[in-house]
């Protein structure tokens, strides 16, 4: 019997799309924290931070309600696609990410605080825009913070249980990730199929999260 | 010209006793000096000119426009505020080249334009050979000329140097200085140099503001404040060391003379306006002003002041002596070579020389 490489395959490109979106999101979550001062900032940073500690069953449930096909988000997601979001692989994405945005945010909002801030003033003193700012001179100094946080991200993205359970289930060769495959493969006792997954992803995270450790924040010097 | 008068607290923390800046001048084109200590309001003040800062009241005008206004709540961005700005720590981007540094701060000109200056400026400011390269390959004194160029491509309407020769070695800071004079010959707009080196000042300042905790204790040129120093505290920035305790006992603006007392020495000066008899007064007296003479047994004349020398150190150009009542002259070294013999001293307080606070 051949190996099934269906949730390794799936767990690939939901983690390259929820980095991709996670990426996105943070980098913008991380600058507005780190260079806007408004009323609730923190509460907001806490928020976004929130899904690093909250039990994945938890967070699966309030995703149910928001993204459920009862819900208006759900009911829009529908009309505009034609089907629920909800037991679809790309719920799963919806999953990963907001566990990916998290590390994100928190190492590229320290990266941009500490990394550079001078040389974001001497930019600014000499009239670029803060979207040039952005581009030119914030992350090309910070790349390597967010580079190593990227990469973690998607280390954490590969490898989401709980929350994809919850809001993609388990449908196999349809929503089964690797980490859900292993669940359900020990669950009929299939312990070769689980070896497998089981190897395929230590191996795959090791090597991510040694990459980024290399990578490091190794800040530019001021 | 720039005018500016800016208010700005800030309050204790954890890591800073609190401060608060209050202080209002003006500068018009060429070198104004800001004068004071690390920890007086330099950077404050400049941060709150190009709009890092937002200061509590006040207002700051650049010729004819208003960047900041606390009560119409005008407050630019430092983008439209067309100040440039040289940070005190370097800030050269280093993952360009200079070059690039140079074309980025020339990003709003058309194309065209924007070379044609890039290179214009690379010439003017001697970058030729270095134009290809990045920060961190440079000198300091390279980096300080990039900066300046850099600064001045946008063609500011005020530059502010802050610190511009710290960590320079002493031909850096002379090429700087030279440098410093001909932008100012060739823009004929308002420079602000924040300083701690009175030599500085008197190089490059016409006008000069002495700074301290966050206010202006003096302004005048260079030259009249070390004349008369507004107060002992502007006095000991300055460097004076001699300031003494004492009284006047005589004052006679017909001859033009007076009489101090301090310890328990009478001198004779020049007539003080504006001091009545009995007044307690600081005494202040350059170390460079004072003259010694080898007593030997000698009568003590008018204005000489016996006593015991306590140290000597050596100066590059001169000798300091320390003399017992905390008395320093500073003496020309062929000077000292010919009395080092003496045993007791007369330090001699040329009349001239006092001035009082």
């Amino acid at each position: 019997m051949t190996a099934n490489w269906f949730p390794l395959w799936l767990s690939l490109r939901v983690a390259v799309l929820a980095t991709l979106v996670s990426v996105a999101f943070g980098l913008w979550m991380a600058w507005v924290l780190a260079n806007r001062e408004f009323r609730g900032k923190e509460l907001v940073y806490a928020l976004v931070t929130l899904p690093l500690v909250l039990p994945p069953t938890v967070l699966g449930y309030y995703l149910l309600v928001v993204l459920g096909t009862s819900s208006p988000l759900g009911h829009l997601y529908e009309s505009l696609f034609g089907a629920p979001l909800v037991f679809t692989w790309q719920a799963a994405v919806v999953a990963s990410t907001l566990h990916a945005i998290p590390l994100l945010t928190k190492s590229a909002r320290a990266a941009f605080e500490t990394t550079g801030r001078n040389y974001e003033k001497a930019a600014r003193a000499i009239g670029a825009s803060d979207w040039r700012v952005f581009w030119r001179v914030t992350l090309p100094l910070s790349r390597r913070a967010v580079a190593a946080a990227s990469l973690t991200a998607f280390a954490r993205a590969l490898g989401d249980f709980g929350v994809t359970l919850m809001i993609a289930g388990n449908l196999p060769g349809k929503t089964q990730t690797a980490a859900v495959g292993i669940y359900d493969a020990i669950q009929r006792g299939d312990t070769r199929a689980a070896r497998v997954l089981v190897l395929a992803l230590s191996v795959a995270t090791l090597a991510i999260v040694y990459a980024a450790n290399r990578l490091g924040p190794r800040p530019v010097a001021e | 010209m720039i005018e500016a008068r800016i208010n700005k607290r800030i309050a204790p923390s954890l890591d800073s006793a609190g401060f608060s800046l209050d202080i209002e001048f003006q500068a018009r084109s060429g070198v104004t000096a800001l004068f004071g200590t690390a920890g007086s309001g330099k950077t404050l003040t400049f941060d709150a000119i190009a709009g890092f800062v937002r200061p509590d009241a006040g207002r700051i005008m650049l010729d004819d426009r208003i960047l900041f206004d606390a009560d119409s709540r005008v407050h630019l961005k430092p983008q439209q505020r067309n100040c440039g700005y040289v940070l005190q720590c370097d800030g050269l981007f280093p993952n360009m080249t200079l070059r690039e540094n140079l074309i980025f701060a020339a990003d709003r000109l058309p194309r065209l334009e924007r070379h044609r200056r890039v290179n214009e400026t690379v010439e003017r400011f001697q970058l030729t050979g270095l134009a290809g390269r990045r920060p961190q390959e440079i000198s300091r004194g390279e980096r300080m000329r990039c900066l300046l160029a850099r600064a001045l491509m946008s063609a500011p309407r005020v530059l502010l140097l802050d610190e511009p020769s710290h960590g320079l070695d002493a031909p850096s800071r002379t090429e700087l200085h030279r440098l410093l004079r001909a932008v100012q010959g060739d823009f004929p707009i308002p420079i602000l140099l924040a300083t701690h080196d009175l030599e500085e000042c008197f190089q490059l300042a016409d006008e000069m503001l002495v700074l301290r905790d966050g206010r202006i204790a003096q302004s005048g040129s260079p030259r009249e404040i070390l004349e008369q120093p507004a107060s002992v505290e502007v006095a000991r920035l300055l460097g004076v060391s001699n300031l003494f305790q004492a009284e006047i006992t005589a004052l006679d603006p017909g001859r033009n003379t007076s009489r101090l007392r301090f310890q328990e020495h009478e001198l004779t000066g020049t007539y003080f306006p504006g001091h009545l008899l009995g007044d307690r007064v600081w005494l202040c007296v350059r170390a460079g002003d004072l003259r010694v003479t080898g007593r030997n047994g000698a009568r003590v004349e008018a204005n000489q002041v016996p006593a015991k020398l306590l140290c000597v150190s050596e100066m590059p150009q001169s000798v300091r002596l320390e003399f017992s009542g905390d008395i320093s002259v500073e003496l020309a070294r062929n000077e000292f070579e010919r009395q080092k013999d003496n045993k007791d001293w007369l330090v001699e307080f040329p009349p001239a020389a006092l001035r009082v606070l």
